[in-house]
């Protein structure tokens, strides 16, 4: 039972970060139909931002050097989609293969110049103490690390949600996802609410990145592509455009990786939930949530 | 009398189709102007040109400005209002929402939209997919008259519409013909003779006939010629 619960509590924490990936990945298609291959990079460049900030604040304590470093990567996150979505994404608005070519160039650059300023070896992440130990429950050692991510992906989930059915940005942006023609032809200048997408979406994946720093209690260039693909499978699983199907689809993945690589074998995890993706192509092909995949 | 709308010499490709092939008609200032045409003539085409909602050549002037190749929320920012012809309502967005996306003026009119629709204001929190479609086009229309918009582009309104409802838009069309100016892309000849005063016959991509809507149909052999036989049924 205690395995059990150990297993649940850290998918559920994996699926955190996934949804936190797949967020952004989610609504950037949904509003804008372009598949984001640099969104892992918004990741990286947040979690390096954090690292490099306490790196640099070696005379302070460990809570506050740790915190100031997260927001650093949360805003370097956000700044750096914004300028993408501004600088490389608006110029070939409607040109869907050059925009895959400069995303997938993008990302591959992103890795490249992280590694030629930091190198390819993976760097330690100094967090407070208590992330690093455990709380007992039902005599299940859970790291403490896990009940942060999955806290942290329900305060973005909300906050999110708040966003989208509160203010007038997340009205367009819903709207938006229907049917953007119709949202200009209202009056409406739809490449603010793009760029203010890009942000938003390059912010959860900070969080993302400032998350996987904790997990894993270190950063390393190629996080983002490997965290990629999995938010991508939880996007299409989840549907397209849905933010709600994108939290529950992220969870069903975080799971199910777990339970296979603890049940079934050792690295089946990956395995199964690709399987899980071929699945629900099969069964539900425009995904969980019924926007088309 | 002045035009409000002056289209000269547009045309529009699709692909590898020339689907507007120099057409030139002015709208003038008050009151509702035809489009007509049998299917496929361009009609809807020639809307969503005036829009910015496909590439055009040729000129577009808009209050004696020029709007061709302007951003389509520009144009519409001058005070023009769009009614397509599948009423593109927000499914996902509550009536209220949709309402409420279309808002640009301080002062929306919605005493004249709830006076014209008092079905809407009952049903603000239904959402807008799960209206019939006469409620939907219903909504289309409010979006468009929230604003005070000095020209109203209105694609086939009464499409698929059951006849008590097309009546109902016929007359809504006419109280909004006195507000502002209409060109209305309608199939509807009954509507057609009700609430327009000038016409604009397309045919394959090309304008064949401007004049006074009611010569028009007046004349049934040319409404035959020009319409088809269905059309003017």
């Amino acid at each position: 039972m205690s395995t059990f619960l150990l297993l649940t509590i850290t998918g559920l924490g994996l699926g955190a970060m996934y949804f936190l990936i797949a967020s952004g990945l989610s609504l950037i298609y949904g509003l804008m139909g372009i598949l984001n291959f640099a969104h892992g990079a918004f990741l990286t460049v947040g979690a390096y931002a954090m690292w490099f900030t306490e790196s640099k604040l070696g005379g302070v304590a460990v809570l506050p050097r740790f915190l100031l470093g997260a927001l650093v990567g949360l805003v370097v996150g956000g700044v750096f989609a914004a300028l993408v979505e501004l600088f490389l994404i608006r110029p070939l608005y409607r040109r869907h293969i050059e925009q895959v070519l400069v995303t997938v160039g993008l990302a591959l650059a992103t890795v490249a110049l992280v590694t030629a300023i930091w190198g390819n070896d993976a760097r330690s992440v100094p967090a407070p103490a208590w992330l690093g130990k455990t709380t007992t429950v039902a005599g299940a050692h859970i790291p403490n690390d896990r009940w942060i991510e999955i806290v942290t992906a329900g305060v973005v989930l909300f906050a999110l949600n708040l966003f989208l059915r509160r203010t007038r940005y997340g009205l367009i942006i819903r709207a938006g996802v229907e049917n953007r023609a119709m949202v200009t032809a209202l009056g409406i200048d739809v490449r603010r609410a793009f760029t203010l997408v890009f942000a938003l979406g390059g912010v959860a994946a900070a969080v993302a990145g400032v998350l996987s720093n904790v997990y894993f209690s270190t950063v390393d260039p190629q996080r983002g592509t490997s965290l990629l693909i999995f938010a991508f499978i939880v996007v299409v699983i989840g549907g397209l455009g849905s933010l709600r199907g994108t939290a529950g689809s992220a969870v069903v993945v975080g799971l199910v990786q777990q339970y296979a690589n603890y049940y079934a074998s050792s690295g089946l995890g990956d395995l199964s939930v690709v399987l899980l993706l071929g699945i629900v192509l099969l069964i539900r092909p425009r995904g969980l949530s019924g926007s088309f995949a | 009398m002045t035009a409000l709308l002056q289209v000269q010499d547009l045309h529009v490709y699709l692909g590898e189709s020339h689907i507007l092939q120099g057409i030139t008609f002015d709208v003038p200032e008050g009151g509702v102007t035809a489009l007509l045409g049998r299917n496929g003539v361009g009609k809807t085409t020639t809307l969503r040109a005036l829009m910015g909602l496909v590439p055009s050549r040729g000129t577009i002037g808009f209050d004696g400005a020029p709007i061709g190749g302007a951003p389509t929320h520009k144009i519409v920012r001058r005070g023009v209002g769009y009614v397509p012809e599948d009423r593109d309502v927000f499914a996902g967005l509550t009536v209220d929402e949709n309402l409420r996306l279309a808002e640009r003026d301080k002062e929306p009119q919605y005493e004249l939209v709830y006076d014209l629709f008092p079905e809407l204001e009952q049903r603000g929190k239904q959402l807008a997919g799960t209206l019939s479609g006469g409620q939907q086009q219903m909504v289309a229309i409010a979006r468009a008259l929230l604003n005070e918009n000095r020209v109203l582009l209105v694609d086939e309104p009464t499409k698929g519409l059951a006849p008590l409802l097309v009546t109902e838009v016929a007359r809504v069309l006419e109280r909004v013909s006195e507000l502002t100016t209409v060109l209305l892309v309608e199939q509807n000849l009954g509507v057609v003779q009700r609430v327009a005063r000038d016409a604009v016959v397309l045919d394959t991509g090309r304008v064949v006939h401007i004049g006074p809507a009611k010569e028009l149909l007046a004349d049934k052999p040319m409404v035959h010629r020009m319409l088809g036989v269905g059309a003017a049924a």
